[in-house]
């Protein structure tokens, strides 16, 4: 694999995770209807409490630390997985 | 011997389904154990006994309906002899709201046992072999089971402790997910909280003359305070300023106690424990408001994981008998995605609700000189009935000042 192929590997990856959570949390929503750049709080109607849970989530299933601070990179799907990729990228570097 | 009734889980039930027991005659329980699960306009929820012993017999049989205060089954307390007879012993010790303004209702809340299930009667009834079994399974699980004539013990739980949840009984037969529509709150029925919501809060319009207050707060020092606190805590640690807010309620009633409690009989029956209920939004559409207990006594973090749990167990419908009957006073907040202010409707009953608006960021003078700051515009529904608006606005208030300083909550 390339380098270019196994970053999308694993953007496809980190793109099912966030997807997985974000439907424990709003199981009626369809995220394929959902725009990847759309505001979460709007487009899935997640509330301060869900999107706590949500961090939690994803902190636990990859390991990532991500500080309150860092919170406004996470409003949107393609956000959230961008930032988690950028992390994952500079732990191995 | 004790009997142990059928709450009322809310001023509006009026009967409840007893869906499932968890115990069986002989077993031994104490004070807080889940003894039965009941169905009613707000779900499943899980019922407690309040009374320590052994179960002596059940006297309703699983799927009957029964009215709110009909024996389900008696308890034999400790020390009480083989033989002593059962006499009529006070049912649940903490107080129970019940309805009091319709009679009809009133009448309703306490009626005597089923003929056809004569106390006396020493005969168990009949369980199916499930329900003997005990096995750890969540109500959502049991329910699908049931629906499907599904036998629960042929299936292997993913759940905490091995608990059977609700996806392990779908994949154990290859059931195609319900529909988004009926996936949208898990196995809660909307329509039927509708029902209860409406009931509830056409009589709290109709008996409790309301009154409005409102009141602006500079909340930056909150905002700075768990900023930094939440910087060095892991995210299943972290605070919400919505913990704050309930936190500053509950030690404001210490000095206004005349906001926490229940009216009843047409008087105000204060409560000393401080009890909150926390108004959890639904998806799809559904409000319930169970209690956080004690919320005065807990430390910020545990309030938090109160409120966390609360939640998950509310939108998954695993509420406990004494959250749903017991909230001393509501508080209900928009939360970020909100408008400016709420404008509450009591739960009778109570006889306060505290709403929070969103948190806005507004010209505000600090210091005499105009700066941005975070704003929370506060309000308070007061009965009264109990208080005035000088009373509610000196707790209104007293708040705010809490949240100034939050490093003291």
């Amino acid at each position: 694999m390339t380098e270019i192929e196994i970053r999308k590997a694993m953007q496809d990856e980190l793109g099912e995770i966030v997807k997985q959570e974000l439907n424990n949390i709003a199981p009626e929503v369809d995220l394929a209807t959902v725009d990847p750049a759309a505001d979460l709080r709007e487009a899935v109607d997640i509330d301060s409490m869900d999107f706590l849970n949500l961090v939690t989530a994803l902190h636990h299933r990859t390991g990532i630390d991500i500080p309150e601070t860092d919170y406004p990179k996470l409003v949107t799907v393609s956000g959230i997985v961008a930032y988690l990729g950028a992390k994952l990228q500079s732990a191995k570097a | 011997m004790v009997e142990f009734l059928m709450p009322s889980l809310g001023a509006d039930m009026e009967a409840g389904t007893l869906v499932e027991w968890l115990v069986k005659p002989g077993d031994r329980v104490k004070r807080g154990n889940i003894v039965a699960v009941v169905e009613t306009q707000k779900g499943a929820i899980e019922i407690e006994t309040f009374q320590a012993g052994q179960i002596e017999n059940l006297l309703v049989d699983v799927n009957s309906k029964v009215p709110v205060g009909t024996p389900l089954a008696l308890i034999r307390t400790e020390g009480e002899e083989g033989a002593a007879v059962a006499a009529p012993a006070p049912p649940v010790p903490t107080p129970v709201p019940v309805p009091t303004a319709p009679p009809t209702i009133a009448a309703l809340s306490r009626p005597p046992a089923p003929p056809q299930k004569p106390i006396g009667a020493a005969m168990p009834p009949p369980l199916a072999p499930a329900v003997v079994r005990r096995l750890p399974a969540s109500p959502a699980a049991r329910r699908l089971a049931a629906e499907r004539g599904i036998d629960l013990s042929i299936i292997t739980g993913s759940g905490p402790g091995g608990a059977i949840v609700y996806v392990d009984v779908e994949r154990q037969f290859g059931a195609a997910p319900p529909p988004a529509e009926k996936r949208r709150a898990g196995w809660l029925d909307l329509a039927a909280m509708r029902t209860a919501i409406a009931a509830a809060m056409a009589r709290s319009k109709r008996d409790i003359p309301h009154y409005y207050l409102e009141h602006q707060i500079d909340v930056t020092p909150c905002e700075n305070w768990l900023a930094e606190k939440n910087a060095a805590l892991p995210p299943d640690s972290r605070l919400l300023i919505g913990a704050l807010a309930l936190k500053a309620v509950a030690l404001a009633i210490h000095r206004f106690p005349a906001f926490n409690g229940f009216y009843l009989d047409n008087k105000f029956e204060p409560s000393k424990a401080v009890n909150v209920g926390v108004a959890i939004a639904i998806r799809g559409g559904g409000l319930a408001a169970p209690a956080l207990h004690d919320a005065d006594q807990m430390s910020l973090h545990d309030l938090m994981s109160g409120m966390r749990d609360l939640v998950q167990r509310t939108r998954s419908g695993r509420i406990r008998s004494s959250e749903m009957s017991d909230p001393t006073i509501t508080v209900s907040s928009l939360g970020e995605r909100g408008v400016e202010a709420l404008y509450g409707i009591i739960y009778p009953p109570q006889v306060a609700i505290v709403g929070f608006g969103k948190v806005v960021t507004r010209p505000w003078i600090v210091d005499g000189a105009i700066g941005p700051r975070s704003v929370v515009t506060m309000t308070l529904a007061g009965d009264h009935r109990v208080t005035d608006g000088h009373a509610g606005a000196l707790f209104l208030a007293e708040i705010g000042k809490f949240l100034q300083e939050p490093e003291k909550l």
